[in-house]
């Protein structure tokens, strides 16, 4: 499939099932919200070394968050249930707790309910005090610059990790500029967060290593600079090669945001250096999730 | 299907038992079966048909029309439907109520919302003392619900209360939240003496400035975020409490009572904020 001169390999995006919850973080404005927001989902682009995945999904009006005041959503993803609890209380113990003026709600309904500010409370040294509104319990945790106010849990649902796209361009640049473009469109996108710095990732990763102690090395088939010592998927134009990886909710989610990528790469086009779009998979051994991308433009 | 409508016919000297007329109790009653329950009145028994004229067949929607002040125990552990009464009624009103509605257009006795579990109780006029507090003797007094009061409430508001929410847009008599364990008591109005007396845990709203004890701390004045969210949560019902501009986020904290464990907190209105 070619579109806009931009080709479209046959091939697709293997994922994994995952835990996922979603908070919404708040504060006496939008600015300290983020800082709280960006601390608590730092160092978290890829459960291999991070233990888990997060990103900010996106900044909430004070119409859409529980105190009425300016607020951001955030979502971890996690391989496993226990892993997303001591996360989840890490980063909210950490990042959010410590943030002046922040407060800290549950994002989503359904599912297992999980701590949130459960056990964080005893932060509060018996000072603590809880408020059962509209059924939902709250703790009010004195803290220096007045009170935090966290919910008790928040909840976990089953949700997809590693949908991804791969772009392949003329120059750096290109693939770079590219690739910008098609995040602040994907980001738009709910239910979905790409976990790596800017969205962008340029070290992905195939199974496995020549040193045995590593699960997972360079791309090599990917690598520009091994075109001609390697078994190469690239072609001799390409000079770079960047990927977008995509966690989600549901299938459709992923899929909502990986068509909104191909598009708005597609439309910058092959006259601007994209030269083609294509996605990491492992053979479809691992991940039970396909995402094919000739399907997903055809749907 | 038309409201299940009990009529009272006469007012008897004595006091009358409703227990037995709950939404629960008479689902899937005839009316010939309501009509044959009896009711305690004093040291004899009534047949509900003996005070009440009967119509309608909706149990779960009960109107208790032409009610005085001696009706006691109208929605005793009530466990879903609506009772609506027009009228005064007398004490233990919706005692132990697990869930459903119970609405009065008069005034009830003592002991209203009683140790009630859930639910919602709205009292259109005024309630007498112990509301939402505990029989004697008892450690727990409204553990869950809500109350609204459009009128005044007596003394000892919120008894032993463990959770739940009252909302009084009167005035409220002396020891208001006293011994309370955890939950709101929201007072527009005036309170009496010795309001927060023993209180453990729990949240003491208040509109105007009250005299406050000598064992709670004065804690400054500041902004709650959590107090948007109360009133919010307040808003849904049919009260003054929904009017937005009865609404605060700053107020001045007490908190007490320091002579008990101390947890327990007086939240007054900061006018201007």
């Amino acid at each position: 499939m070619i579109i806009n001169g931009v080709l479209i390999d046959h091939t697709f995006a293997e994922a994994f099932p995952m835990k996922a919850t979603r908070v919404i973080i708040t504060a006496q404005t939008e600015r300290w919200a983020y800082n709280a927001a960006k601390s608590m989902t730092g160092f978290a682009t890829s459960v291999i070394g991070c233990g888990c995945e997060a990103d900010i999904e996106r900044y909430l009006k004070p119409s859409e968050t529980p105190d009425g005041r300016p607020g951001v959503s955030a979502m971890l993803f996690t391989m496993g249930a226990k892993s997303l609890v001591k996360q989840l209380e890490t980063r909210a113990g950490q990042s959010v707790l410590t943030s002046p003026t922040s407060a800290l709600f549950s994002g989503i309904d359904g599912g297992i309910r999980i701590p949130l500010g459960k056990n964080l409370r005893y932060f509060g040294d018996g000072f603590q005090t809880s408020k059962l509104i509209n059924d939902n319990r709250y703790w009010r945790i004195p803290v220096m610059d007045g009170e935090f106010l966290v919910e008790e849990t928040t909840g976990q649902v089953n949700a997809i990790g590693g949908g991804n796209l791969l772009i392949l361009a003329e120059s750096e640049i290109d693939a770079l500029e590219a690739c910008e473009k098609a995040v602040l469109e994907m980001r738009k996108v709910p239910n979905v967060i790409l976990p790596f710095p800017g969205g962008v990732v340029r070290s992905g990763s195939k199974v496995g290593s020549k040193y045995p102690a590593l699960t997972a090395s360079t791309n090599d088939a990917f690598c520009p600079t091994l075109k001609g010592i390697t078994k190469s998927e690239l072609s001799p134009e390409i000079e770079s090669v960047m990927e977008i990886v995509i966690d989600g909710l549901t299938e459709a989610d992923i899929k909502k945001a990986m068509r909104v990528g191909i598009e708005t790469f597609c439309s910058i086009g092959a006259y601007n250096g994209v030269k083609r779009i294509s996605a990491g998979n492992y053979g479809g051994k691992l991940g039970p999730y396909h995402f094919h991308l000739q399907e997903i433009m055809n749907d | 299907m038309t409201d299940l409508t009990l009529t009272m016919k006469y007012r008897p000297n004595q006091r009358v038992d409703m227990s037995p007329i709950t939404c629960d109790k008479l689902a899937g009653l005839e009316l010939a079966d309501i009509a044959a329950i009896e009711l305690q009145n004093g040291k004899r028994k009534l047949r509900v048909d003996e005070l009440f004229s009967i119509s309608g067949s909706d149990a779960w929607n009960i109107h208790i029309d032409n009610s005085f002040a001696k009706l006691d125990y109208i929605g005793h552990g009530l466990e879903g439907g609506k009772i609506r009464v027009t009228g005064d009624v007398g004490a233990y009103l919706a005692m132990e109520m697990r869930s459903g509605e119970v609405t009065v257009s008069g005034d009830a006795g003592i002991y209203a919302a009683c140790q009630m579990k859930n639910g919602l109780l709205h009292v259109i006029g005024n309630v007498g003392d112990f509301l939402a507090g505990a029989l004697s003797g008892n450690k727990k007094g409204l553990q869950g619900g809500t109350v609204i009061i459009s009128g005044n409430a007596g003394d000892r508001v919120g008894d032993h209360m463990r959770r739940g929410m009252i909302m009084i847009e009167g005035n409220a008599g002396d020891y208001c939240g006293a011994r309370m364990t955890a939950g709101t008591i929201a007072v527009m109005g005036e309170t009496g003496r010795n309001i927060g007396y023993g209180m453990r845990r729990g949240t003491l709203l208040l509109w105007q400035q009250p005299k406050v004890p000598a064992t709670f701390g004065d804690c400054g004045t500041h902004t709650f975020s959590f107090l948007p969210m109360l009133f919010d949560a307040m808003s849904k019902f049919d009260s003054k409490f929904s009017d937005s501009s009865k609404h605060f986020n700053r107020v001045h904290r007490y908190g007490g009572d320091i002579a008990e464990m101390g947890r327990g907190e007086i939240l007054v209105q900061v006018e201007n904020a």
